[in-house]
């Protein structure tokens, strides 16, 4: 056999493709999404507590969030995975039982909150400080002006970057297979990977990057989209909302000019 | 239409004294404004206008001096309380880009004054219609001029029915055709009873609709007092150079 022909054999063998696509299908790809969507969910709470720990007037909330956010973003993910994953699994095993996937879950949003964390604050303090003011001269308190109108804007400014942390984690979700999964509880790159050993040729794989193609492909067009619109906006319209983060009736940030008056004092 | 407000205070500012640091913004400024009275500040920039304005709604809290309602200290209330009773409009309004104009209004309608949504919506229309935008309900700020903007400013502070409102150059931004349709709500507001202060660089409205004009520089009011007074026969040296360049 030629060296072409081999080579097309490992990647493009349509068996092995078609016998590991019925348990990608059924297995892999919910799993992978329960573990992506749950720890995006997880993550971002957190990163959005980090984020306003990280801007909070206290010392006693912005040290730790600084070192949390330092100590998670330095670490190899398979690291951190396996430090919780293993490392707490005698606990695990006392609440959930021998599941590795609570766990896997956590390591996966302790990972994303650091780098969402990250995201929100710079979105948040890219609000002008005139933003706050308006609110607080309306009678709101800090706690209610940053939720009810910094935050939300904020976080629009940055949803492109949270949604590219969010194909981050699902590609990250696949390292979850160090913590040892039975066969049903087995992800799209794990499935991909034992088709792989089983069959001897890459095919199985191939199909797994495919899945994880197909997931991460719209999410980044999604993110350009997101951007275009954020940027644009478009005419007034549709639904509103002042507490959400929904995109609904998303507009343009004004890029107005910060505040006449003296800055330099924090409201109180 | 309601343009029902809670009955107007007076409004006296003592001895205020402000620093950022070593820039001492504020050194003793004092200013009163009779129940219903309108007191314009003018000054040249950089002399303390808007900061003594934000000590009088504690956005800034003076290092020294008092701030009084009807004669009661309001040092020792409750800040968020307070400024649910005297109003502020902004040079840049400040309006939330994120929400549209009613939810503008009636977000602190809804949040702090607890109205259901259908009556917040109905205080809100009644004070947008009062400057003239009933209209623009639905529209987003970044969609309306700058005028506009700062009538639904207005509006969003009137909404709360204060019982003082502050102005910090509240025409500054705009251009000058629209000048006139934001200094004509505040006229009519004066007018009406409001017991406001005014910050601004419009030397015609000060003497046309102001009670108190007072005259600010390095931190102190300088002179105060009728217009007629302060423009005809200033008499301090400073305000009348600062006159000499703006009239």
């Amino acid at each position: 056999m030629d060296p072409l022909s081999t080579l097309w054999e490992t990647f493009f063998d349509w068996d092995s493709m078609r016998a590991a696509l019925p348990e990608m299908l059924t297995v892999g790809l919910p799993n992978t999404l329960i573990l992506a969507i749950s720890a995006a969910l997880l993550g971002s709470l957190l990163g959005i507590l980090l984020a306003v720990a990280g801007i909070s007037r206290t010392r006693w909330l912005r040290w730790p969030a600084r070192v949390y956010t330092d100590v998670f973003r330095g670490l190899p993910a398979a690291a951190t995975i396996l430090l919780i994953g293993v490392g707490l699994a005698p606990l695990g095993m006392q609440v959930w039982g021998p599941n590795p996937y609570p766990l896997g879950i956590l390591a996966l949003s302790l990972i994303a909150a650091a780098y969402i964390g990250e995201i929100f604050r710079s979105g948040i303090q890219s609000v002008e400080a005139a933003q706050l003011e308006g609110a607080r001269a309306l009678g709101f308190s800090w706690g209610e002006a940053m939720r009810l109108v910094i935050i939300p804007q904020g976080v629009r400014r940055v949803l492109p970057a949270w949604v590219n942390q969010l194909i981050a984690l699902i590609k990250d979700s696949s390292l979850v297979y160090f913590l040892g999964l039975v066969a049903s509880q087995r992800e799209l790159f794990r499935i991909g990977q034992d088709h792989a050993a089983n069959t001897g040729n890459e095919s199985a794989l191939l199909l797994a990057g495919l899945f994880y193609l197909a997931l991460t492909v719209p999410l980044t067009h999604a993110v350009n989209w997101i951007d275009r619109r954020l940027r644009q906006g478009r005419p007034a319209a549709a639904a509103d909302d002042d507490g959400g983060l929904a995109l609904a009736g998303e507009t343009a940030l004004p890029g107005e000019a910060a505040v006449g008056g003296p800055a330099g004092r924090e409201h109180r | 239409m309601s343009t029902a407000t809670s009955a107007p205070v007076s409004l006296s500012v003592r001895d205020v004294h402000l620093a950022f640091g070593a820039n001492r913004v504020l050194r003793g400024a004092s200013l009163d404004v009779a129940r219903g009275g309108t007191a314009c500040v003018i000054g040249p920039s950089g002399s303390g206008k808007s900061t003594l304005l934000r000590t009088i709604n504690r956005l800034l809290e003076p290092d020294r001096g008092d701030v009084l309602l009807d004669g009661r200290s309001v040092l020792g209330d409750d800040p968020d309380a307070l400024r649910q009773r005297v109003g502020m409009v902004f040079q840049q309004f400040n309006l939330f880009p994120h929400m549209t104009v009613l939810r503008n209004v009636t977000l602190a309608l809804r949040r702090i004054r607890r109205l259901g949504d259908d009556e917040a919506a109905q205080v809100a229309r009644a004070q947008l219609e009062r400057v003239g935008l009933a209209g623009k309900a639905d529209a987003r700020p970044a969609h309306l001029s700058g005028g506009q903007q700062q009538r639904v400013a207005i509006a969003r502070a009137l909404a709360l029915q204060p019982q003082v409102m502050l102005f910090d150059e509240a025409t500054s931004a705009l251009d000058p055709e629209l000048v006139k349709g934001v200094l004509g709500i505040m006229a009519e507001l004066s007018a009406g009873g409001m017991t406001m202060v005014v910050v601004t660089h419009e030397m015609g409205f000060a003497r046309e609709v102001a009670d108190t004009v007072a005259f600010m520089d390095g931190g102190v009011v300088l002179e105060a007092g009728e217009p007629a007074a302060i423009f005809e026969h200033p008499e301090h040296p400073r305000l009348r150079r600062f006159l000499s360049q703006v009239l």
